[in-house]
């Protein structure tokens, strides 16, 4: 495993510790032994920056989902128009669009759109399976946001939904905001997830 | 962009013709541990000159730029492995440039050659695809393509592409699908229909005869998709060679027409905003008037349930060709069949059917070689090499395949290629005994569609005899 910090001091990353681990190669041979090919471990961290989106990433792991908004009145195809993912730009006009919270509306309105249930994930995978992929519509909110459901009950289309948030022991990412059925009660929410704040 | 400016919705026109020369292909498996990559790009350019009677140093010499289609870099960790093909090929020190959208990446590499024939840039292009997805865990390998998904907003989920992607299938199989047992079972002759093409496919690597139930009983990925409505992860290359008319009748006597257009949509289906159905030429607004009242939760466009990528490629595609009708218009087609359901919204998007009405096609029997119904040919065959279900879906790769198999049809050299006993012989095969001639009778037009994952890119290829040319 790999042991590092990482933190932004005065715009720029300041990195210590280790961000890889050095492996050696294996041969891969055939069965009479001869030398087809060499093996290559990879083992690396990627720093990233959420830049103008950190607003959003911050707010699930405080029980607040954050969309924006186009508040440009000269924009012809979105004015007013709220999304969820979240963009930094209205993707027509380009302008700077206005953080909004949306928590309260979710919470009225969430309902799914579509749904998938997966027996399979790739490597690096956190989520329980099967993961119960669901997408999201929001009343008033132009884009249908992808996200999973958690809970006893099977996914539906036009099933009302409600927003959870991993606000203990967040892990930053996309899988601290996740739905449960609406009518859920607090005690039972899976460990670490709450409703909004 | 939810609504088009004139000028975005312009049809496109090449300054001067382009004509498709050649093409060629590897052999197409799930695992190559006996060659290098640029062993197979080395097959594909072989075969494609051996098409034309040349050497590949005779066909090299026509070359001036190359383009190469080449998607996951992270597989086989090697950045700029477009010029490691380059050199291997010979081609230094010629202008070269890698492309990449996701699976309609060797769609985008032919759009790319194209352009620049007919920009008068180059007189004669390479235009080459391969993938190479076998040199990681399969776990590991479903990580690295859930990479083209959003990285913060899809990625983090699963690392599981199929999740993102089976979303859109569960919708279209609600809303237009209807849930019926009817309509899954439509999905699984799909499957059978590619299979068994693909068993009369030398360069494929699932061919086999299949049945309906066999589908049924295959393995839930994703209900309600099954493993055998899944297409292929495959190692192979592709490629084809395009030139202007002059040098196009120098290299050989009968170059097609190359028509190439491109859309695109939302990376994250998240995004897709509602909006208008943009119409193709066979239909009016008048079309869709009741499509809502008909299909109840169908009232997003395209919502979950279409690809407006693929609409618009056909949209630019159709009017620069003069297309109206792809059913009356078209002889041949290869489709995306990256899953059957898709496949279907495929036939609605380019409008091979309306809008909920994809099935249709399957059902007819007209998108069969001989329509099972009747016995007779069917009114427009759809992938015939097996597509990515029965032949293969080296994703760099084949959108260039489905171009080259159209080609051996509108050259009417479909049975030469695809029934050459030495062929088979030479890929470790054998020939089978009730091998099928899948040649489509005089067929003068064909059409290719090459798709990106969720719909982010999509081209439309149409390759045409010249003495059927629309335009003119």
């Amino acid at each position: 495993m790999s042991d590092y910090t990482i933190k932004v001091v005065e715009g720029k990353y300041k990195l210590s510790g280790d961000f890889h681990t050095i492996e050696p190669n294996k041969p891969i041979l055939d069965t009479a032994g001869k030398l087809c090919g060499i093996t290559n471990p990879r083992n690396m961290v990627y720093t990233h920056s959420y830049g103008g989106e950190a607003p959003f990433f911050a707010g699930i792991t405080k029980g607040r989902l954050i969309a924006t908004r186009c508040d440009n009145k000269d924009c012809k195809d979105s004015y007013e128009s709220v999304f969820l993912p979240f963009r930094i730009h209205c993707p027509d006009c380009l302008e700077r669009t206005t953080e909004v919270d949306i928590t309260d509306i979710a919470n009225k309105s969430a309902r799914v759109y579509t749904f998938m249930v997966c027996e399979r994930s790739g490597a690096f995978n956190t989520l329980e399976k099967p993961i119960r992929f669901v997408n999201i519509e929001f009343e008033g909110v132009t884009t249908i946001l992808m996200s999973y459901l958690l809970g006893k009950q099977e996914p539906k289309i036009g099933m009302k939904v409600r927003p959870i948030f991993r606000t203990k022991s967040p892990t930053y990412t996309i899988t601290d905001l996740a739905f449960v059925p609406a009518e859920t009660a607090e005690k039972d929410l899976p460990a670490g997830f709450t409703f909004s704040k | 962009m939810i609504t088009f400016s004139k000028r975005q919705l312009k049809i496109p026109k090449f300054a001067r013709d382009v004509y498709l020369v050649t093409g060629g292909n590897s052999e197409f498996r799930r695992a190559f541990p006996e060659k290098r990559t640029e062993e197979l790009c080395i097959d594909a350019l072989q075969e494609s000159a051996r098409y034309i009677g040349m050497t590949a140093a005779e066909l090299k010499k026509y070359i001036h730029t190359c383009y190469y289609g080449h998607f996951a870099d992270h597989f086989g960790d090697q950045l700029l492995g477009e010029a490691v093909i380059h050199d291997r090929l010979g081609l230094d020190p010629l202008g070269t440039i890698g492309v990449k959208t996701g699976g309609a990446t060797g769609g985008s590499t032919i759009w790319e050659a194209a352009k620049a024939v007919a920009s008068g840039y180059s007189d004669c292009t390479l235009a080459m695809g391969w993938e190479r997805m076998d040199e990681v865990p399969t776990d590991e390998g479903n990580h690295l393509i859930s990479c083209a998904a959003d990285k913060d907003w899809e990625t983090p989920l699963g690392h599981i592409y199929t999740g993102y992607y089976a979303v859109m299938a569960q919708k279209y199989w609600q809303v237009y699908g209807r849930e019926e047992e009817s309509f899954r079972r439509t999905l699984a002759e799909i499957s059978v229909k590619n299979h068994g093409y693909a068993y009369h496919n030398p360069f494929g690597h699932a061919g086999f005869k299949i049945t309906v139930e066999d589908v049924l009983k295959s393995p839930v990925v994703a209900y309600p998709l099954r493993a055998l409505d899944c297409c292929l992860m495959s190692v192979g290359a592709s490629c084809v060679i395009l030139a202007d008319k002059e040098t196009a009748y120098q290299m050989c006597k009968n170059p097609l027409l190359v028509y190439s257009t491109a859309g695109s949509h939302t990376l994250r289906p998240a995004c897709r905003r509602d909006m208008d159905i943009p119409l193709l030429p066979n239909e009016t607004g008048e079309t869709y008037k009741n499509l809502d009242r008909e299909f109840p939760g169908g009232e997003r466009y395209p919502g979950f349930t279409g690809f407006l990528a693929a609409r618009m490629a056909a949209y630019y595609a159709y009017n620069w060709a003069r297309i109206k009708d792809p059913s009356e218009d078209l002889d041949v087609v290869e489709l995306h069949d990256a899953f059957t359901i898709s496949d279907v919204q495929t036939y609605e998007d380019i409008g091979i059917r309306p809008y909920g009405k994809g099935r249709d096609y399957v059902e007819s029997g007209d998108c069969y070689h001989t329509n099972p119904k009747t016995g007779k040919p069917g009114r427009l065959p759809a992938n015939l090499s097996g597509g990515l279900i029965g032949c293969m879906h080296a994703v760099g790769a084949t959108g260039i395949m489905q171009v080259v198999d159209v080609m051996y049809q509108v050259h009417g050299r479909h049975a030469e290629i695809h029934g050459d006993p030495e062929r088979w012989k030479r890929y470790g095969k054998q020939k089978p005994k009730d091998w099928e001639d899948l040649q489509v009778k005089g067929a003068k037009r064909g059409l290719a569609i090459s798709h990106a994952g969720v719909g982010s890119h999509v081209t439309c290829t149409i390759l045409m005899q010249p003495d059927a040319r629309l335009d003119k």
